[in-house]
């Protein structure tokens, strides 16, 4: 029996043996995952590689998919609040922050100004972090092996903070409906103000032992050319749209929380490429630096939570709300639909990575394989957020 | 006799080295991140790598399915076995030469090819895509980069007017002016960039790049086989540092007391150079590593012996 399907098509799974070959015969199909070591999480590329250079990549995702929208469902609206740190653990106050931001809306509930004050600093803090922890796994892509040593550093002593005001190091259930869970700890703003001028002095040395260095330059410059217009198509958001020259922030777009009231720049590079988001977030952390610094002088005394915030068995008006806010990754939508019961009735989740990683087919065409790992973590791609 | 002796007291010295230089490494990798490195075993981890050679023959062997066998189990045993030859024209020390030979020199480079042919024949048998791929970058690199190489030593080799590395270091002095290093700094630097990409050490790694190809060429590989790659690996770095001590930075010869010391030192001083390396920087990616090659070493190198050539007719 003749047989007109080619090795790949006749073994491998779903995904490789619909997988279009394209024109040339004579190329390789490889799995880059679910298994790898520098897909951040369990991202399977599947691709097409002429010697060195990727003909066609295609991300097959739902390796991790937890059904976190299905789980809403089933939860109260207080009792879901954990999951959303899990959804990307690494910038766990902002999806917190979402998801009270959209449980408010459709409640009309207040928050009171200390409650703000403290979620922009936890909020910050934990953006300090995933950004460290980002440029640290980028770099362990490319191969040098100590700068995430020393970002883990720095990020220790975030992760303590963090610890002692909410109770988690990493997936932080800190924000509630009206509020924070905790008020501060006496030492806490201290330890902040302590923070701050020793995150600064670090700065200058991850500059000069890596940004500056001519490797990492030549693996990221003129890697990854993302013009705008691809951008919008893919509706790509965060550093990696400030990378192509586009100034978009959520805290400036739709601004929520004491955002209005504080002054900080939305860095944005022009140059398109992986470098350019590189840049963009070495400028953010700088940023945060400066918005933590107002955040603990101007923070007043008060309450932390609202009195009369919704209890546990709370019931949300009739309606549907979105509410989006700035994410390390881009811009984190949550959209509630409320029925009336205890339980909402749909609650969306808007991923930035996964419009991220749209991308990833499209700008990946053509390049050589080591630029494709430079891509990806020039992306910032958490997978569990985009598989929820 | 001494030949087998010789060969005896080489194996040694790599089996004693491989485990040395495994310490350092992983030491100093801990240091240059703000850890300790191995701390648990013996006192401050000096039993580590006795431990580790422990567990490497301890695991289980065992063939991938559809490998080729014979390629995949020769391939460690070919790239370990024929990294012993090329110590025997090193000089140690005054009379401490395996076998004094006029065309040492030669018989480095000719045997130093050999390990691509290890490569190859993992990358191929290992019936992995990613192996394979880490094979295909190999063999580029390493043919690419043996050029300059060449073309590095014969510059020295112009100079001293030998190819016998023995009397190359003889021709040298103790203090660091009367080194080779002095007439051929541009050699030097060739030398020992070609030396880490021949090497496969960062920032030239991609054949075994950890995070882009699972672990290359080796990726198949797990006990004593793996263990055999590695120790070929370190081999083959005390093999190149040797050489270089050898060729530019005098051998043996010291300002006060020569002997096996000063060469032992110099060569430990290039390794820590090249695990400096490794830690520090990321890695070059494919296409650039060869224009580094072909753009950058190459024309210099071949300028440098060009050079070389007209002022030793000249003077």
């Amino acid at each position: 029996m003749k047989h007109h399907l080619s090795p790949e098509q006749i073994s491998g799974d779903f995904y490789s043996r619909r997988f279009e070959q394209g024109p040339d015969e004579d190329t390789l199909i490889l799995n880059m995952g679910p298994q790898h070591p520098s897909t951040h999480g369990v991202l399977r590329i599947i691709l097409a590689l002429d010697g060195e250079y990727i003909m066609r990549a295609e991300p097959v995702l739902g390796y991790l998919h937890r059904m976190h929208e299905a789980m809403a469902e089933h939860r109260t609206y207080l009792g879901y609040l954990p999951n959303m740190g899990r959804v990307d653990y690494l910038h766990a106050v902002a999806w917190n922050w979402a998801y009270v931001g959209a449980v408010e809306r459709l409640g009309g509930i207040e928050v009171p100004r200390r409650a703000e004050y403290i979620r922009v600093i936890t909020c910050e803090l934990n953006r300090i972090s995933s950004h460290l922890l980002w440029w640290g796994a980028y770099l362990l892509d490319l191969g040098a092996f100590t700068p995430i040593m020393y970002a883990f550093d720095d990020r220790e002593i975030i992760l303590d903070l963090l610890q002692s005001v909410s109770g988690s190091r990493l997936t932080y259930s800190f924000l509630r409906p009206g509020g924070v869970a905790f008020d501060l700890p006496d030492t806490f703003l201290d330890e902040v103000k302590a923070f701050i001028p020793h995150m600064r002095a670090r700065l200058p040395m991850y500059k000069a032992l890596v940004t500056d260095n001519t490797i990492l330059r030549h693996r990221c410059e003129e890697v990854g050319d993302l013009p705008l217009e691809m951008c919008r198509r893919y509706g790509a958001t965060g550093p990696v749209v400030r990378g192509s020259g586009m100034a978009y922030d959520v805290r400036r777009a739709e601004p929520y929380g004491v955002y209005p009231e504080l002054e900080f720049e939305i860095p944005t590079e022009n140059s398109q490429d992986a470098m350019g988001r590189y840049l963009v977030r070495m400028g953010e952390l700088e940023q945060c630096l400066n918005i933590l610094e107002q955040a603990v002088q101007a923070i007043p005394e008060g309450e932390h939570l609202i009195k009369g915030a919704p209890k546990p068995r709370w019931k949300a008006p009739v309606g549907e709300t979105y509410f989006a806010v700035e994410g390390a990754r881009g811009k984190i939508g949550v959209h509630l639909v409320s029925d009336g019961s205890s339980t909402p009735y749909r609650c969306k989740l808007r991923a930035p990575g996964f419009s991220n990683l749209s991308l990833f087919a499209e700008l990946a065409e053509g390049t050589l394989l080591a630029d494709a790992v430079s891509i990806l973590g020039s992306l910032d791609l958490v997978i569990p957020e985009i598989d929820r | 006799m001494r030949i087998v002796l010789a060969a005896v007291a080489v194996m040694a010295f790599i089996a004693a080295n491989g485990l040395v230089l495994v310490y350092m490494e992983r030491k100093i990798a801990g240091h240059i991140q703000r850890r300790p490195g191995p701390f648990e075993v013996g006192w401050h981890g000096l039993l580590q790598p006795i431990v580790d050679a422990g567990k490497l023959i301890g695991k289980q062997l065992f063939t991938p399915d559809g490998a080729d066998g014979l390629l995949y189990w020769l391939a460690p045993v070919v790239s370990f076995v024929w990294v012993l030859p090329l110590f025997i024209p090193i000089p140690f020390g005054p009379q401490l030469t395996a076998f004094e030979m006029d065309l040492g020199i030669v018989l480095i480079l000719a045997f130093s090819g050999t390990n691509l042919l290890a490569l190859c024949m993992a990358g191929w048998g290992s019936n992995n895509k990613w192996s394979l791929l880490g094979a295909a970058r190999a063999v580029a690199q390493s043919v690419a980069y043996e050029i300059p190489l060449l073309l590095a030593i014969l510059a020295v080799a112009f100079t001293s007017g030998t190819l016998d590395l023995s009397n190359t270091v003889k021709l040298q002095g103790g203090w660091p002016w009367q080194w080779n290093i002095a007439l051929q700094p541009l050699a030097f630097l060739i030398y020992f960039i070609c030396a880490l990409a021949e090497t496969n050490r960062a920032p030239f790694d991609l054949p075994e790049a950890e995070s882009e190809l699972t672990a290359g060429f080796h990726t198949e590989y797990s006990g004593m086989a793996f263990g055999l790659f590695f120790l070929a690996e370190y081999a083959n770095m005390i093999v190149v540092c040797a050489v270089a001590t050898a060729l530019f930075l005098g051998g043996w010869q010291g300002p006060v007391f020569s002997g096996v010391w000063w060469f032992l030192a110099k060569m430990y001083a290039l390794l820590f150079l090249m695990i400096w390396l490794r830690w520090t920087y990321p890695r070059v990616r494919f296409d650039q590593l060869l224009n580094i090659n072909w753009k950058w070493l190459l024309p210099l190198s071949l300028a440098n012996l060009m050079l070389t050539a007209l002022l030793t007719k000249v003077f």
